[in-house]
């Protein structure tokens, strides 16, 4: 995988949550969905730039903890109000018990 | 002395985005990631038990004081119905609106819109003045919910206990948002693409208004008015007496809640009514909590936070004179004192926005 980072441990993530992964200057969120798969979305929301990591995440959905926007963590499709921007996605990639993910 | 411009077009809204105080990054007290997630966990269970309580209450008043009208019996119903009408709607508006009173979105969605009928507030509107006030909370110019402003009016403070300037300002502008969708200054907050759901709300609202007063001229009574609409007037006094106590005569233009909101200790009606937003401090710095879990979120942060005060009563007596105060001098405002545990923030910023005021004595 071009680019491929490692971002954390498998079991830094419980399920059904995430964490927030700096670099480079930038923020992202990588998620640990309770279908055991791994995602990754930028880390600020894309309605008043709040971190994602502080926010509480119901299934596939992460909410926003300052006003309750809600994006799909696979997709990055704003759900809920007031957001209305996508997030970005990044491709994820398990080696071993390390999550790498796919950055620009 | 400072005048205010309290506009959301106007120049202390520009200067905030200039200084960085608008959509600034707020303090929090630390909790730790599973107590956090514990409390924001979502239920249905008792936002479902006390919105039966709520409907069936209110069902159960309305009916006496339709069968008690025409005598003096009718009037405490009356009371009770309209304190459930115009001013728990305002709570229920608030928590539903936010997503987190139930777990599941379409029973938050349905409560959302048959409070913000009631309370008068158009439901697409104030979905996205109130995620600006949770951004820029009493950031002058930036803040649409500035509840009293400086210097404060208190006559319209005092008509507010009667619902009567709001109920004055909601019908030109129900009228004006169905004939043409939000005004300017609601444009500055509600994105373009919800414009056309505030003018179809607007509609609903006022199909609304015009077959309850066909109703009551038909029937020549004005029982219609006393079940829709007027109890926006004779029951708001509680959301009110509740409300300005959230940040009245407190600091504006800080970015720590701890010094420009109000926690009080309240009596467990009133807190049902007002769903726990007692706890104001806290809702701020967590609007995710949701209402059920504000008690327990207190207990856990209480350390980091100024003392609440004890009643309604005693933080009445500490908010009024100080609102008094701000007649003559509108940059006097109740300092707040943390606690030794607490942790300070951005104590050199807060000193620069506040510029020469006076903190309490």
């Amino acid at each position: 995988m071009p680019n491929g980072i490692g971002a954390c441990a498998t079991d830094d993530i419980n399920p059904e949550d995430l964490i927030r992964f700096d670099h480079a200057g930038a923020t992202d969120a990588i998620y640990h969905a309770p279908d055991g798969r791994f995602y990754a979305t930028a880390g600020l929301c894309t309605h008043e730039n709040v971190h994602l990591c502080d926010g509480l995440v119901m299934g596939h959905l992460v909410e926003c903890p300052k006003h309750n926007g809600q994006f799909d963590d696979r997709t990055g499709a704003a759900k809920r109000a007031p957001v209305c921007l996508n997030l970005k996605t990044f491709a994820t990639r398990i080696q071993g018990d390390a999550v790498f993910i796919e950055l620009p | 002395m400072t005048k205010r411009d309290y506009s959301l077009l106007g120049t202390d809204g520009a200067r905030a985005v200039e200084t960085g105080l608008a959509a600034a990054e707020w303090y929090h007290t630390d909790v730790p990631r599973k107590v956090m997630k514990d409390l924001m966990a979502r239920k249905d269970g008792p936002a479902i038990r006390d919105t039966i309580i709520l409907y069936g209450c209110m069902i159960a008043f309305a009916a006496a004081g339709i069968a008690l009208w025409g005598t003096w019996w009718c009037l405490p119903f009356w009371l009770a119905y309209g304190v459930l009408y115009g001013s728990a709607s305002d709570s229920r508006w608030h928590e539903c609106g936010h997503g987190t009173a139930f777990r599941t979105a379409w029973m938050n969605d349905v409560v959302h819109e048959i409070a913000s009928f009631m309370i008068m507030r158009n439901s697409a509107t104030w979905r996205w003045s109130h995620a600006r006030h949770h951004t820029d909370t009493y950031i002058v110019g930036r803040d649409p919910e500035i509840a009293i402003m400086r210097p404060p009016v208190f006559a319209k403070l005092i008509g507010s206990f009667f619902g009567i300037p709001e109920v004055i300002a909601f019908f030109p502008r129900m009228i004006r948002n169905a004939l043409f969708g939000p005004t300017e200054d609601e444009k500055t907050f509600v994105p373009q693409s919800q414009w056309a759901k505030v003018r179809r709300v607007a509609q609903i609202y006022a199909a609304i208004y015009a077959a309850t007063l066909a109703l009551a001229l038909w029937s020549g009574s004005i029982l219609p008015l006393m079940v829709i609409g007027l109890p926006r007037m004779y029951g708001a006094w509680h959301h009110v007496m509740t409300g300005l106590l959230q940040h009245g005569g407190l600091a504006e233009n800080v970015v720590d809640h701890r010094l420009n909101t109000r926690s009080v200790l309240m009596n467990p009606i009133s807190r049902f009514i007002y769903w726990n937003m007692n706890y104001h401090v806290e809702h701020h710095m967590f609007p995710m909590v949701p209402y059920h879990a504000l008690p327990r979120l207190h207990e856990i942060i209480k350390h980091d936070l100024p003392a609440p005060n004890r009643s309604i009563a005693e933080a009445f007596r500490e908010m009024w004179p100080a609102l008094r105060r701000q007649l003559a001098n509108e940059d006097y405002f109740l300092g707040r004192t943390l606690p030794p545990t607490a942790k300070p923030y951005r104590t050199d910023f807060h000193k620069a926005a506040l510029g020469q005021a006076l903190p309490a004595e």
